[in-house]
């Protein structure tokens, strides 16, 4: 890649005001570094990636208020998360934490343990437990 | 600790985290080493799949070493001392951090990036090798110089305890490094000869899932993926690849053109022509990857759903390997 062939496209970064450095070849063929504000292929790859997430939550949103899973749920997708992180955020085992996605075991769920799970997504119990109500 | 401890720290901004954070550590300590320099000794190329394991809910593939291994590799192929640290809890971790900005010491550390709050909120990920250096304390918040930024920038103590403890793979548990002891001279020669040694025999391993073979492997991969996933899952798993080869850190074309410049560099350092002559062979190799970049995204761009597409950007990926595979036995050879 040749310095002025390194791309300046939109691109998310703009909104952090940063741009990336890369690597690339001047006129002599010396190898030299050129900030980029982005490339759009890897922009697309980015937006697509994040409306995946996104649907992944709508998804959740729309399972928590048929009452086919928990709020637990929803809130790991929208903390872009999977049962494999949140397990390790709250300290369960990933079976016990599928199970607690379960409408009839959430209901259950000691104050203690749901606490733990508010903490992690920085919400207080009471969020947790009415976040099918609010949606 | 004092209301305020500055140290007197350069940031230098850099592709990616880990060869940034080494580079800036080693030009504080007056050591001048650039960033492809530390890539190339410390063997930061690589592609690898990694099988089984699923990031963002698509396949993971890797174009560099192991997070932390490009930082050991450096160290002890030039012969500095690092110290490392690993906590378990928070308190005695940031009581370290602490002490070492007392003694003027800056630091590295190993950091999760989800609550990277500096970081646009598309790129805050699960992803738990991110490096930084901290240099200093004011107003209660510490001050990073985070490589892969422009400028230096700060967090709050509860900000940098949250970062430091990230849950997931690759925790980092309060990882804490820097150097403590140096050569009296930097031996690079040496250094550069056992890192491209190194390099030559990762990418050319007779293991299905590293190196060219690898390259290989994902290039089977992408042509099964429309029948085997359906074109929804095909796209997103194209993308990622395109992700992991072009995001913030590899400096363009999945690190081969940080590589370039390393054996453009040695090239000249150990008077090896050879090496000049293959640092041009890397930089249109990494042009192919970036073709390759821009094919697969008119794919998931238009979300097109012909095979012969598919097929298109595999056999891309197939004439890369062919042309690393020769790369590669050809840099064996010329050190």
């Amino acid at each position: 890649m040749k310095k002025k062939e390194v791309p300046q496209d939109k691109s998310n970064l703009a909104s952090a005001n940063f741009r990336e450095l890369c690597y690339a070849v001047d006129e002599n063929g010396e190898y030299t570094t050129e900030n980029s504000s982005g490339w759009e292929p890897k922009t697309v790859a980015l937006n697509n990636a994040i409306e995946e997430i996104n649907e992944r939550i709508t998804d959740a949103k729309n399972r928590v208020i048929a009452g086919k899973t928990s709020p637990i749920e929803y809130y790991m997708e929208l903390h872009k998360m999977d049962v494999g992180i949140l397990a390790s955020y709250v300290g369960f085992w990933q079976w016990k934490v599928k199970r607690h996605f379960k409408p009839s075991v959430f209901k259950k769920l000691s104050t203690k343990t749901l606490n733990k799970y508010a903490e992690v997504f920085e919400i207080s119990v009471e969020e947790l437990k009415s976040m099918s109500l609010k949606a | 600790m004092k209301p305020e401890t500055i140290i007197n720290f350069t940031h230098h901004q850099a592709a990616h985290c880990e060869n940034g954070v080494v580079s800036n550590l080693m030009k504080h300590n007056g050591f001048i080493v650039s960033e492809p320099m530390v890539f190339g000794i410390g063997s930061g190329l690589l592609f690898c799949y990694i099988p089984l394991l699923k990031v963002n809910h698509a396949p993971v593939i890797t174009y560099r070493a192991l997070p932390g291994h490009i930082f050991k590799k450096f160290a002890k192929r030039t012969g500095v001392k690092m110290k490392r640290e690993k906590f378990s809890n928070p308190k005695d971790a940031k009581a370290r951090l602490d002490e070492n900005l007392e003694k003027n010491n800056p630091v590295g550390l190993q950091v999760g990036v989800y609550n990277l709050l500096y970081f646009p909120d598309e790129y805050r990920f699960h992803f738990n090798a991110h490096n930084m250096v901290v240099y200093g304390k004011k107003d209660n918040r510490y001050l990073i110089s985070d490589p892969v930024m422009e400028d230096v920038t700060s967090l709050s103590e509860k900000e940098l305890e949250k970062v430091r403890f990230a849950k997931g793979a690759f925790a980092p548990k309060g990882h804490m490094y820097y150097p403590i002891a140096f050569p009296e001279k930097l031996e690079l020669e040496t250094a550069i000869v056992k890192g491209i040694k190194d390099t030559c025999k990762v990418m050319l391993a007779p293991i299905p899932i590293v190196g060219v073979k690898g390259i290989h492997k994902i290039a089977g991969l992408i042509r099964k993926w429309p029948k085997q996933k359906g074109i929804k899952a095909a796209n997103h798993y194209l993308g990622q690849v395109v992700r992991m080869q072009e995001e913030i850190g590899t400096g363009g074309g999945g690190f081969r053109y940080i590589y370039a410049a390393f054996l453009q560099e040695s090239g000249k350092l150990l008077g090896n022509e050879k090496l000049s002559e293959l640092s041009k062979e890397m930089t249109e190799i990494g042009d192919l990857w970036r073709d390759f970049a821009l094919e697969a995204s008119r794919i998931y761009k238009n979300r097109s759903a012909q095979t012969d597409s598919y097929n298109k950007v595999a056999d891309q990926l197939d004439h890369i390997a062919d042309l690393e595979k020769i790369f590669f036995k050809k840099l064996k050879k010329a050190i």
